[in-house]
């Protein structure tokens, strides 16, 4: 099938004097023309989970588990070589965090596109020629031509968020991983952001937004996953889990938003060193008993779902 | 005389460059109490107008009064009692803390510094504002690179409510965060106004946050 299909992925950081087990055996699917939203909150693993499929993680990384790349090309374990000249940019484009840190800051953003332009689609004519092609791809992305040839201080939020967008689809990648693309930016340019990468998904790329953003998750996802202390407990049709959770995480984190009960989910997420044996949720899950001492694993919970627990909640679809 | 407890901007001009003015003779008033929301898109100068408002930045022209006295003086050359008496929290925890610091220190270090309290009343103090931000007391003893933004803002707040402002400037305070711990240090500090009725500053790109948090929200002219 064309699209990702990453099965048991797992990735461990071996420190001095402890194991972070930053994943726990995901399975993700993306698939061409959809928007798979991964929410959870700050520390949870799910930026780490996007640089494990690209192999930009740290040498202290333990990677393990499967990633198929239009079932063909095993990503996790990949050689180098072919990770950077085959994959990277070319078959899976990278929408990073805070665009505006993650630009050269002395060259200005038509260098930055003209040079990865140049790389991933072959050198390609001359100077002129490439010059039209950053043009006509900067105005694809919104941008107007002329700020190209600003210095990354001289953009605003947004202008470098399609900078950033630009550059991710330099190469024409298939796939799309936007790493928590809204930080930092206002409702107007997170609602444009989430349009963009719409536009993406009716293009018959395949996108994998990465947010702790609910509501920018709701603007534009076809499914949810929820990751909780490096797990995925919940994976639905977008609508009918903003209709009904599953599971008692997510069900807390839609409760905790301001336009809903505004009440946070009592205590904290579980130390990655030291994650709880069990459900790791249990600790802080009202429904919780005997049965969550041991580890749920992700069963059906309706039509398209699997939820991670013992007790799922009772769906008003169901 | 009540008319004059308020955080108070008149007239407030700050240009960074000379072609144009971040603020443009902005006035804004924050009762004792009251919380106001302040809403607008990125670049409009709210986190300008938080930061004259904390006296860390003179502006190039206008005034700020503290309940009905003139502010005559910004950054370390704010006498020490209008300083301690406007608190600011930050977008950024990561870069609002000294990394050296545990979160112990990080909580007691205003009540230290402004020489309130003794090192052993300023860990007991510490510890009574971290637990009612949700900290802890393994995260007491931690660095800021061993906790997470979510619990690292947590110890901002309880740092902020350290010296009883009479105000609470809450720059994008909770943007970074997941729902939950949102929703948790909203109520820590909605919490604290309860208890000494101070007047509250909230910023945020989030028109629906300042809609359920405050009494009412206003955007930059």
């Amino acid at each position: 099938m064309n699209g990702l299909l990453v099965r048991g992925l797992t990735v461990r950081f071996l420190l001095r004097r402890a194991v972070v087990h930053a994943v726990a055996d995901v399975g993700l699917t993306l698939t061409p023309g959809r928007c798979l939203a991964v929410v959870g909150e700050s520390g949870c693993g799910k930026s780490v989970m996007a640089h494990a499929l690209l192999g930009l993680l740290p040498a202290n990384a333990r990677v393990e588990g499967e990633a198929w790349l239009d079932g063909e090309l095993q990503l996790i374990g990949a050689p180098e070589p072919v990770l950077a000249r085959r994959v990277r940019g070319r078959r899976i484009g990278l929408i990073p965090q805070s665009p505006a840190t993650h630009l050269t800051p002395v060259r200005t953003a038509r260098s930055q596109l003209q040079e990865t332009l140049k790389e991933l689609t072959g050198a390609g004519g001359s100077a002129a020629r490439l010059r039209t092609r950053a043009d006509s791809l900067a105005a694809r992305a919104g941008l107007d031509p002329a700020d190209l040839d600003r210095y990354p201080h001289e953009l605003s939020g947004g202008t470098a968020q399609r900078v950033a967008n630009a550059l991710a689809l330099a190469g024409d990648p298939p796939i799309v991983l936007a790493d928590e693309p809204t930080t930092g930016l206002d409702r107007p340019l997170i609602e444009a952001t989430m349009a963009e990468l719409r536009r993406f998904c009716d293009e018959g790329r395949a996108v994998l937004l990465i947010t702790h953003d609910l509501r920018a998750a709701e603007l534009v996802a076809d499914d949810i996953a929820v990751m909780y202390a490096g797990r995925i407990v919940e994976t639905a049709p977008a609508g009918d889990f903003f209709a009904g959770p599953r599971h008692p995480y997510a069900d807390g984190l839609l409760r905790a938003q301001p336009t809903r009960e505004f009440t946070p989910i009592p205590g904290f997420a579980p130390e990655l060193t030291a994650l709880p044996d069990g459900c790791a949720f249990g600790p802080r899950c009202g429904g919780a008993d005997a049965a969550c001492r041991s580890r749920p694993e992700p069963r059906p919970a309706g039509r398209d779902r699997l939820a991670a627990c013992h007790h799922p909640l009772e769906g008003r679809d169901a | 005389m009540p008319d004059t407890c308020a955080l108070e901007a008149a007239g407030v001009t700050v240009a960074f460059d000379r072609r144009a003015a971040v603020l443009d003779s902005v006035s804004f008033r924050i009762e004792h109490g009251a919380a106001v929301g302040l809403a607008g898109p990125s670049g409009c100068g709210k986190s300008t107008l938080a930061r004259v408002l904390a006296l860390l930045l003179k502006p190039s022209a206008g005034s700020v009064r503290l309940d009905g006295r003139p502010v005559t003086g910004w950054r370390y050359r704010a006498p020490r009692e209008a300083r301690t008496a406007i608190a600011l929290i930050f977008q950024q925890p990561r870069a609002a803390v000294d990394p050296r610091l545990t979160l112990a220190e990080i909580v007691a270090e205003p009540l230290l510094a402004s020489g309130r309290a003794g090192r052993k009343e300023a860990a007991h103090a510490a510890a009574s504002l971290a637990e009612r931000t949700g900290l802890t007391a393994d995260l007491l003893g931690r660095r800021p690179h061993e906790v997470s933004d979510g619990q690292l803002q947590r110890a901002c707040v309880a740092r902020a409510l350290a010296l009883e402002p009479r105000y609470l400037v809450c720059d994008e305070m909770t943007s970074m965060l997941d729902a939950s711990t949102q929703a948790f240090l909203v109520a820590a500090v909605e919490e604290y106004r309860a208890r000494t009725g101070a007047g509250l500053l909230a910023i945020s790109h989030d028109e629906a946050l300042l809609a359920r948090w405050c009494d009412e929200v206003r955007t930059l002219p």
